[in-house]
């Protein structure tokens, strides 16, 4: 879909992860590159590890061997045991895959969360909000309000997110994490449970994010359908290994994928 | 029918983000504080001021400390008691030792110092929580209800262990009277409210409930922790200090070891679950009700010519508290400050149901 | 691996000051040994209490805050009740009351409050001991109240052979060990041999999935209060035997809180072993280390038992969250 826009260099890669928890390996020794303004994604069974691989580029868990090498200020750079502050902070977003909204906050002031990390008046002029505090909380609420329109979700702004049925839960997530105005967005199921006119929506906001963005996507999602549609290429992961790698075709083709997915025993 | 929000049309972000947006709220806010500091000193008697009025101020600033961690940041605290005691204590060893200095630089100077101590036993909430850190606050009140009733120096080597302190004498104003106390504890505690009700709605406040709420996604949208907890823990121990130090200036005067115990700890707790966790105002209301519920106990069965026994008295105001927080932890989670939103939302739509 | 070096430093650092008083000579033998035995006398009432916080947390989940306030009720009503009736009589009704109070906890509190968070339910508790510690005293008096278990007070000299004086020990402390642990075999026996035991054993596992194959978890939360009511009670008679039964109880009870961070939430052994700890830790400290701080220092006197079991507790925190012998849980997202 986005071909026209074409790929550019590699702005992530993924190199011989491995991550165990207790005997238990989650990730083997997987490596994968994501280019720039392409839509990348990251499927297999259950189990197979795709949200512990988004944990790890994350800086949620932190691999036994392996690296992660992002591109900041034009170079490809390996980085170890970042913390999920770091890796926010160098341009990577996130939505989750059980809902982690902040539950006592409201639509509004979840997505100003995703500012945080722009927002630098200290703490006296916030209690007394005064000049520079002020004028920062309405720039950042503009840049907010745009996305809110974006996600269609006007209406909802004051609402706690709690009251909000399950599909808008969903985009007020993605809100939150364009907000941090990424170069690299995660997204950890996004579709899971909507129906289907629910999915056409949220495939519509991702691809409008990839292409007026130019936002690179990493995509974990279970729906093959919407995957083969708007990936520009795709990882298979099994039992932690990389069992596939390549565009949609050459996946849908691949033997072990197959194999993985009917279930025939290794 | 009077209490609507039509019409009033906010052509700006900044009009939208006002701390109360309807405008019938600021003419109530406005008519109310006018009412406290200048109707209440004339028409108030000296028992409602000192009785009364003086702690609910007073306890309802603690409490507006307490509920910035545990309501906002979700960091639990049963050991608050312990910085209200670091403030009292910080302040008469201030004015012991520098009697020039004015009593609010003093005010200041013993929150930043109760900050400080806050911040020291909230360093292991970065890696604990729940009923962890409960212990580590808990380290935090056992700990120092010990050092101020032993280390001498802090109490000016007086032989009982209690302290006493002077007037507080206000660029000559002296804060003599029970209306001058209380215009005082009102002012302190008004302006201290503002910058809570700010901080709560900058993105410091976001950070906070951010981490409350889901602190792995908190985390990964790139909110420190480190910085949201311990802002919080410093924040808090701020505003408590400065609680205790009016609590031992104004409100007692002088005061024994083990005047900041752990009951007043549980105490300021009660006051927030009651209240409303996560709520400003349901701060108010909490200290309001601890105020006044021993007051209605004695008066009420008086009243109705069945006075009760000390003992019994004191029994029943526990078992009330008892029963209450649990009411409210499963009826009304948010307490007070919630069932008065319900109120005010029924108002709004009055005198439709829906 | 940097976790054992925190652990093992720790562990070096109170063995240090185990030996330090006999290595300086501060105490001659025979006192230090009576110290010693003073402070696991202590620690068993301890490891009472927090075996009862133990495994109301492996059950449901809770943090039983309210469980010194079931020492002081159950200690309360026995002592007043025996004072109508023989005391076996009053300790079989006090079970009675105990499981009352569990079923009445059960609907009132828990049942409403499933799923909640936990600090949302450790508040709950603390509402629970308020409200428990005002009844009991509405009901039973606030004086201080006495229960004999009918064993001589007076202590015995023993092994005057071995040290020169000889040592002190009190009989009723003894039986008080002997007690505490018949309770906890007893306990044991109970989770291993009954089918009630089994159930609660899969219900801590695993509360879902106990549900899910028709384990009771209303009943099992009533059976697991109960028990930990019987608990209390045996460690408020020991208690109420020894101090005297009163308000002060409940308040002590607060020390559980260490000895189960000590010991791990979810152990039974951690829980006998963080009492005896404790209770050695601080009356050790008391002893040899307080009166060393009060010359230093000059403070006005000594009482660092008041803290010392916390401050420990903290440190340990920061070495081993989980507890000697708890499960370490691993953050998902």
């Amino acid at each position: 879909m986005s071909d026209a826009q074409g790929a550019g260099d590699v702005i992530l890669a993924v190199e011989g992860v491995t991550l165990s928890f207790g005997g238990v390996r989650a990730l083997n020794e997987v490596s994968f590159d994501v280019r720039e303004h392409e839509v990348r994604s990251i499927i297999g069974p259950n189990g197979a590890g795709k949200s512990s691989m988004l944990n790890v580029i994350n800086g949620v868990y932190h691999p036994q061997q392996g690296t992660i090498r992002l591109r900041m200020d034009g170079a490809l750079r390996e980085f170890h045991d970042m913390d999920p502050h770091e890796v926010a902070l160098s341009g990577i977003a996130r939505t989750f895959q059980n809902l982690a909204l902040f539950k006592g906050m409201s639509v509004l002031d979840n997505i100003m969360t995703g500012r945080n990390l722009r927002m630098h008046t200290n703490l006296l002029l916030q209690a007394l909000r005064i000049g520079p505090a002020a004028r920062e909380e309405i720039e950042h609420r503009e840049a907010v309000e745009l996305i809110i329109d974006f996600l269609e979700i006007q209406a909802y702004r004051k609402t706690p997110v709690g009251r909000l049925p399950y599909g808008l839960q969903k985009r007020v997530d993605l809100g939150r994490a364009l907000a941090m105005e990424p170069s690299v967005l995660l997204l950890d199921e996004p579709m899971a449970g909507m129906n289907v006119e629910e999915k056409q929506d949220m495939c519509r906001f991702i691809l409008d994010v990839n292409d007026q963005m130019g936002t690179t996507i990493v995509l974990i999602e279970h729906d093959m359908g919407v995957v083969m549609d708007i990936s520009d290429r795709v990882v298979v992961l099994d039992y932690g290994r990389k069992i596939g790698d390549g565009t949609p075709e050459e996946v849908r083709g691949n033997q072990a994928v197959i194999d993985a997915y009917l279930g025939v025993s290794h | 029918m009077f209490y609507r929000e039509n019409g009033q049309y906010k052509t700006t972000y900044g009009a939208d983000q006002q701390m109360l947006p309807i405008l019938q709220d600021r003419i109530f806010m406005a008519v109310l504080l006018l009412f406290a500091f200048i109707g209440v000193p004339l028409l108030a008697s000296d028992y409602l001021l000192l009785s009364i009025l003086v702690p609910f101020l007073i306890l309802a600033l603690a409490a507006t400390g307490l509920n910035l961690l545990v309501g906002y940041c979700g960091q639990i605290s049963v050991g608050h008691a312990a910085f209200m005691a670091v403030g009292a204590y910080s302040a008469y060893n201030i004015v012991l030792r520098v009697p020039q200095l004015n009593f609010l630089v003093v005010l200041v100077l013993a929150g930043l110092i109760a900050a400080a101590v806050g911040m020291l036993f909230g360093i292991p909430s970065l890696r604990i929580k729940g009923l962890y850190l409960a212990v580590a606050t808990l380290a935090a009140q056992f700990f120092m209800d010990w050092t101020f009733a032993r280390v001498k120096w802090f109490t000016n080597y007086a032989s009982s262990g209690s302290v006493s302190t002077a007037t507080i004498d206000l660029f000559g104003w002296r804060v003599d009277t029970p209306a001058r106390k209380y215009l005082f504890l009102l002012a302190v505690v008004t302006v201290f409210t503002l910058m809570a009700k700010n901080l709560v709605r900058g993105h410091l406040g976001r950070a906070w409930m951010a981490m409350r709420d889901m602190d792995v996604a908190a985390e990964v949208i790139g909110i420190r922790p480190v910085y949201a907890k311990l802002t919080a823990f410093a924040v808090s121990s701020f505003y408590v200090g400065v609680a205790g130090a009016l609590w031992g200036f104004v409100h007692l005067g002088s005061w024994e070891p083990l005047a900041f115990d752990i009951n007043l700890s549980f105490t300021l707790l009660f006051m927030i679950i009651i209240g409303g966790m996560g709520s400003i105002l349901g701060s108010f209301f909490g200290a309001l009700f601890i105020v006044a519920l021993p007051i209605l106990l004695n008066q009420v069965p008086a009243m109705l010519g069945l006075p009760l026994a000390t003992a019994t008295k004191s029994h029943l105001e526990v078992m009330i508290f008892g029963s209450l927080i649990i009411f409210f932890l499963i009826a009304e989670p948010n307490g007070l400050a919630r069932l008065w939103a319900i109120g005010k939302e029924k108002l709004r739509l009055w005198p439709f149901p829906h | 691996m940097k976790q054992h070096i925190g652990i093992v430093s720790v562990g070096v650092l109170l063995l240090a000051g185990l030996v330090a008083p006999l290595a300086t000579g501060a105490g001659t033998p025979g006192f230090y040994t009576e110290v010693l035995l003073g402070g696991l006398m202590a620690g068993v009432l301890y490891s009472l209490v927090a075996l009862g916080i133990v495994l109301i947390f492996k059950a449901s989940g809770v943090f039983n805050f309210a469980q010194g306030a079931m020492v002081l009720f159950a200690a309360l009503s026995v002592a007043r009740m025996a004072e109508a009736m023989p005391l076996w009589a009053a300790a079989l009704l006090g079970m009675g009351i105990m499981v009352l109070v569990a079923i009445v906890i059960e609907r009132l509190v828990l049942r409403p409050l499933v799923n909640q968070d936990g600090v949302v339910l450790l508040m709950a508790t603390l509402g629970v001991s308020y409200f428990m510690d005002g009844f009991g005293q509405t009901v039973w008096g606030s004086d201080i109240y006495s229960i004999e278990l009918g064993i001589a007070k007076e202590p015995v000299m023993i092994l005057e052979g071995v040290f020169q004086g000889g040592i002190l020990i009190n009989k009723d402390d003894v039986a008080a060990a002997l007690v505490a642990a018949l309770l906890v075999a007893l306990l044991a026996l109970f989770f291993q041999k009954t089918s009630t035991g089994r159930a609660l054993r899969a219900v801590a596992d695993d509360h879902q999935a106990a549900q899910s194959i028709g384990i009771p978890l209303n009943r099992i939360w009533v059976i697991v209060w109960s028990v930990a009511g019987v608990v209390a009670l045996v460690a408020g008679m020991v208690w109420g035997a020894k101090l005297g039964v009163q308000f002060s109880i409940s308040q002590v009870a607060l020390k559980a809180l260490p000895v189960v961070i000590l010991g791990g939430f979810t152990s039974v052994p951690g829980a006998i072993i963080g009492g005896l700890i404790i209770g050695v830790g601080e009356k050790m400290a008391e002893v040899f280390l307080a009166p060393v701080l009060v010359k230093t220092f000059d403070l006005a006197g000594g009482g660092i038992e008041n803290w010392f079991a916390y401050v420990l507790a903290l440190l340990f925190l920061l070495v081993r969250p989980q507890g000697l012998f708890g499960e370490k849980l691993i953050d998902r997202v």
